[in-house]
């Protein structure tokens, strides 16, 4: 269904982190981690709480400062690296925000900012890429409307929206259907899938696959701050394994996760 | 009788009007980072440099403007750190600063309390042609940065980590912020005064959020409201003679009470028909002929 052709690896790995340390303070987070993603992979990182999962995509994309190791973007060095139009990030959630309204169209349009600069003002295009990015997340009837009336489901997908509108070759995202209703996480794998099918790389944090199982490629568990797997996703366990587990928790979001990881 | 036939009234209303412009369009970012009382610090830190102006028998705004934009920077790195002691360090700055100043003032050779409060307070008569000039040209410079950079800043106040992976020059777009709000304070300083300006910053975008629905919305709503208070302040401060900067501040609350109110009665009245019409709906099944 998903196999469209077996996408073409290149050479060069898109994304590369080599021999990764980070440790806030004397608390290591991440020690001796090492993870490549070639060019149209869609790449799962698993793992519990405190695993350091989500340390080592920011660490990828330079938000932690590495105590050891390389990272390597499209091949050039992190600290070289200027292309950051060809990154696209989608965080765990919107930033603590502030008591400014603000609209989806608005916030998704600072997902162009990569791309056209800082002082060049919005094109034809611009706005041509936030109508898609809005319509490839199901949200285009809100682009208007401020973004604190949005569900947190709609939040993630303006988020998505934000990074999908900087037409990036690398969608990162950390945690992007944690805590998120079951509707905005298919939305949310229609807009993936059709990132994915164009050829685009993914490295993706999270908790539970859902709905973007059939998308992964390539699974790697984060555990004790080492790379425990690298390989398959690993296959749910007990009722999770269940073909009519969805493994959605509508009123209790905050329910710690059933899923076994390693 | 016409307040507005001497010419220092003139000036200081296009002083004022031109801070009641630039000042909401900048205190818009201050407010979205939660960062609100940040000009009320850096208010205090320029009268050091108002202190070290009249000492040296030189222009006070000068001197003001860099001590005020060395101390905003200050911050702003402090800020960056988000180290826990950041609290602490603003309030050694913020009160470093007043005193200081107040020090400065006593030993210059102007050291009557009336310059003082005039610098605090703001006052009607103290604008000169040089000064109008310099306020003219400085808040235009920073109303074109605030405009212009709008996206930019916006996406930096916004989600500053989101910002930085899109490759913005996210600490020099800060450090324009503080240097900016900085330059704000001290021309504002002698028509709304160095304790009341951060009020100009602040109340307008309060105020307007309360009925817009986005970003931009907001900010001309706030610039409206900035140079409506500013204004009318000057004018009121003239007729009932009292300090101009706190008759514009008050007017601006004011406004921003009335907008409140006005706001919560709007959405009141929405609510009724609404539920109005929720009866008057036609019936989904027939139950009876």
């Amino acid at each position: 269904m998903y196999v469209t052709a077996e996408p073409v690896f290149s050479a060069e790995p898109v994304v590369e982190i080599a021999h990764g340390v980070v440790g806030y303070a004397d608390r290591p987070v991440l020690r001796d981690v090492s993870l490549s993603a070639a060019a149209g992979e869609v790449v799962a990182i698993l793992g519990a709480n405190g695993s350091g999962k989500s340390t080592l995509i920011r660490a990828i994309l330079g938000l932690v400062p590495l105590r050891g190791g390389t990272v390597r973007l499209f091949g050039t060095p992190l600290k070289r690296f200027r292309q950051w139009r060809r990154v696209g990030y989608v965080p765990q959630r919107l930033g603590a925000g502030s008591g400014v309204p603000a609209t989806v169209g608005e916030v998704v349009a600072s997902g162009r900012l990569a791309r056209r600069g800082v002082l060049r003002p919005p094109g034809a295009a611009d706005r041509a890429a936030v109508t898609a990015a809005l319509t490839a997340v199901g949200l285009a009837e809100r682009a208007a409307e401020p973004v604190a009336t949005l569900s947190g489901g709609q939040q993630q997908r303006t988020l998505i929206a934000r990074a999908l509108a900087g037409e990036p070759e690398l969608l990162v995202l950390d945690e992007p259907t944690a805590g998120v209703d079951a509707s905005s996480q298919t939305a949310f794998a229609d807009a993936l899938r059709g990132f994915v099918d164009t050829g685009g790389t993914v490295l993706l944090v999270a908790h539970e696959l859902g709905p973007l199982q059939p998308l992964i490629n390539r699974a790697v568990v984060v555990h004790d701050g080492k790379i425990a797997h690298d390989g398959a996703a690993p296959v749910p366990a007990g009722h999770h394994a269940a073909p009519d587990h969805d493994h959605v928790h509508p009123h209790a979001p905050e329910e710690p996760p059933g899923v076994c990881l390693t | 009788m016409n307040l507005f036939q001497y010419d220092f009234m003139i000036r200081a209303l296009i002083g004022a009007l031109v801070i009641g412009l630039a000042a909401p369009a900048l205190g818009i970012y201050l407010v979205q980072r939660k960062m609100s009382l940040i000009g009320d610090g850096i208010g205090h830190v320029a009268l050091t440099g108002v202190g070290v102006g009249l000492l040296l028998d030189r222009s006070p705004v000068i001197t003001a403007v860099i001590v005020a934009a060395a101390g905003a920077v200050a911050i702003e790195l402090l800020r960056e750190r988000g180290r826990t002691s950041g609290d602490l360090a603003l309030a050694l700055l913020f009160y470093g600063g007043i005193a200081g100043g107040v020090m400065l003032v006593g030993l210059s050779n102007n050291r009557s309390n009336a310059s003082l409060m005039a610098y605090l307070f703001g006052s009607l008569t103290t604008t000169s042609r040089t000064d109008l000039v310099v306020i003219c040209v400085l808040g235009a410079v920073v109303l074109a940065a605030m405009l212009l950079l709008r996206p930019a800043l916006f996406a930096i106040c916004h989600d500053e980590e989101y910002a930085r992976v899109s490759g913005l020059p996210v600490r020099a777009l800060n450090i324009l912020i503080a240097v900016a709000a900085a330059v704000t304070v001290t021309i504002a300083m002698r028509t709304v005064g160095l304790l009341l300006v951060s009020a100009l910053m602040v109340v307008p975008v309060a105020a307007a959020q309360q009925v817009t629905r986005g970003f931009r919305s907001t900010m001309a709503a706030a610039m409206a409201l900035g140079v409506l208070a500013a204004g009318l302040g000057v004018w009121l401060a003239g007729e009932i003679d009292t300090a101009v900067g706190a008759t514009i501040v008050v007017l601006a609350i004011a406004g921003f009470l009335a907008v409140a109110v006005a706001a919560a009665a709007w959405r009141a009245l929405r609510r009724r028909p609404f539920t109005r019409t929720a009866e008057v709906e036609p019936p989904d099944v027939i139950l009876e002929r």
